[in-house]
């Protein structure tokens, strides 16, 4: 019988939240295949919190290949050594794995391991006989493109926040083999370096609060930060190009082509035109709201629901009303 | 210290994207085509190690159509010692493909490092980097935002997901550049004089097409038109009330 095989993540003995949506993408596939899911995860200790939970997104069985030294941080070459192993042998119709700051890394490694093409940000994926149809944005989103992957096992990775996680219960059976080798690889991560606590990854977060040039000065974007405090840990703040290249922002927060491309359930944009390259990254987002001076701003067009007025007056009132929701 | 920058030539940012005829490819008539931003990053990093030690050489190696010329020139003019382009009129969906051209190409160049954006703006496949790197069997570190380099070890940071990943490697390798390593510079006009002169070799190539058929290039789903919902402060209510009942976001 024929599998997909899903590779999952997980940060200081937790799963994180895209091995969600891996499994439930992994599960639509193989329902189209007439297949199973098979979950990987590699990880410090068999015992990772939420991996119980996983049959319930549809894993018919979830494998967690541990090992206490190798696995304690991302270890290159020794996932990429342990997912090619696991993804050998033409059991597997795809692998796949969240297009995430480590999938990214992974799985051009896996790929190229097993002499097998790559789709990179995949936002849909079906199966036509036994090839892969798989839906992916070029032009970073300014066009679409749609591919057939003949190869076998085909490896994409997912873009997160796209694969909305469901429930699809399955037995997930269990199994915590250990890594036999104790090679960690000639790249080695030594330390992370954790971002201030509590702050959200742009591309990850389900609320983007992003500003540009109408913030007038790096100082002001304090409104923003309040705004997306407002929403209780759920909303990150992100940026414009010309704001980033201004150096009023860190490029890791910059929206647009040459910056992330995101998908959050919202996103706000305050105080941004709307140049092409910015669209590009945030047209995807499930909800647009834009708050500009200037009515014929670009933004209102991608825009669901637009106020035309002062940042410094609107954004402040936004924050008051959010807070009031939540109190 | 020898180091080759895998560069591309990538229509510019600001263009505005019309599928072609064949409903596969990119309309490119009146596109205007740079280097791949994310290469800029790779290129700059070369030039300052070779600045730094003194002496060394600074390879840039591309794939592409003959127009690719003027994107090595380009790379030439800011600095670049020379120029390979291993010329091809279609570059196929498949990455692998293409890694494996190129790993062909440096496989005994002696480079101390390989460097490439860590993605094309273009066909944003984020891999043709580590795929050389797993090919030619060297230490990879993908989307660096910090380098230093000590003898035959390095140091690079790359960002992750709420933090800085500070990674160890010997080299030689590949890395992968991202925005925030470095300011790239611009060309002088004697660099410009100068990268004509500079040796630019062109190696016709064919690639096979690999494994991925693109069956259709398509605009991105259209977003309805949405509303204005006020102006100023006094249409925040309303807005919530928007996002709440009908989005239903909140």
């Amino acid at each position: 019988m024929t599998s997909v095989l899903a590779v999952l993540e997980q940060r200081d003995g937790a799963l994180r939240g895209v091995s969600h949506e891996v499994v439930t993408a992994a599960r639509r596939l193989a329902d189209a295949l007439g297949g199973t899911v098979e979950a990987l995860l590699l990880a410090p200790r068999p015992d990772v919190k939420g991996v119980d939970a996983l049959g319930r997104f549809g894993a018919d069985k979830v494998t967690v290949l541990h090992h206490a030294t190798v696995f304690a941080r991302y270890a290159p070459e020794a996932c990429a050594r342990a997912v090619t192993t696991r993804a050998t042998g033409g059991k597997h119709a795809a692998v796949l794995l969240a297009a995430s700051a480590t999938g990214r890394d992974l799985a051009p490694r896996v790929a190229a391991q097993l002499g097998v093409p790559l789709a990179s940000d995949a936002i849909d994926l079906s199966a036509d006989g036994d090839a892969l149809v798989v839906t992916r944005p070029v032009y970073a989103g300014k066009a679409l493109l749609k591919i057939k992957m003949t190869a076998r096992p085909a490896v994409v990775s997912l873009r997160p926040s796209v694969f909305t996680p469901v429930e699809r219960p399955k037995a997930g059976t269990l199994e915590t083999p250990s890594l036999a080798s104790g090679d960690s690889g000639r790249v080695v991560v030594r330390e992370v370096k954790a971002a201030p606590a509590g702050s959200l990854d742009v591309g990850e977060a389900p609320i983007v609060v992003s500003g540009g040039r109408g913030l007038k000065e790096p100082a002001n974007f304090k409104v923003l930060e309040d705004l997306a405090r407002a929403f209780g840990g759920r909303a990150a703040v992100g940026a414009s190009r010309a704001v980033v290249d201004a150096g009023w922002r860190p490029h890791a927060d910059q929206v647009g082509q040459t910056g992330k491309t995101v998908s959050p359930t919202l996103y706000i944009a305050v105080g941004i035109s709307g140049a092409i390259q910015h669209l590009a990254g945030m047209r995807t987002a499930k909800v647009i709201v834009a708050i500009n001076r200037d009515k014929d701003a670009p933004i209102f067009k991608v825009a669901d629901y637009g106020i035309v007025g002062d940042l410094f007056e609107v954004v402040p009132k936004l924050t008051e009303e959010i807070k009031k929701l939540d109190g | 210290m020898k180091i080759a920058v895998c560069i591309k030539r990538v229509p510019d940012s600001e263009t505005r994207v019309k599928i072609a005829a064949d409903g596969k490819t990119l309309d490119e008539a009146g596109v205007k085509f740079i280097v791949n931003p994310y290469d800029e990053f790779a290129l700059e990093e070369a030039l300052r190690r070779k600045e730094q030690a003194g002496s060394g050489e600074v390879v840039v190696v591309s794939l592409g159509p003959a127009a690719a010329q003027e994107t090595i020139r380009a790379a030439l003019a800011i600095g670049a010692d020379s120029g390979v382009l291993l010329q091809a009129d279609r570059v196929p969906a498949d990455g692998l493909e293409v890694a494996r051209a190129l790993a062909a190409e440096l496989k005994d160049g002696g480079f101390d490092l390989i460097l490439f954006g860590k993605v094309a703006i273009d066909d944003s496949n984020h891999q043709v980097g580590p795929m050389v790197a797993e090919l030619l069997g060297l230490p990879c570190v993908t989307a660096i935002t910090h380098l230093e380099l000590g003898a035959g070890q390095g140091t690079a940071e790359r960002e992750v997901e709420g933090g800085i990943e500070v990674v160890e490697f010997p080299f030689p390798a590949v890395l992968t550049t991202d925005k925030g390593l470095n300011e790239p510079r611009l060309p002088s006009l004697k660099g410009i004089m100068a990268a004509k002169k500079k040796p630019l070799a062109v190696k016709p190539i064919t690639l096979p097409a690999g494994s991925i058929e693109v069956l259709a290039m398509l605009p991105p789903p259209d977003r309805k038109a949405g509303k204005i919902v006020g102006e100023g402060g006094a249409a925040v209510p309303e807005l919530v009330r928007l996002l709440r009942e009908e989005a239903k976001v909140l």
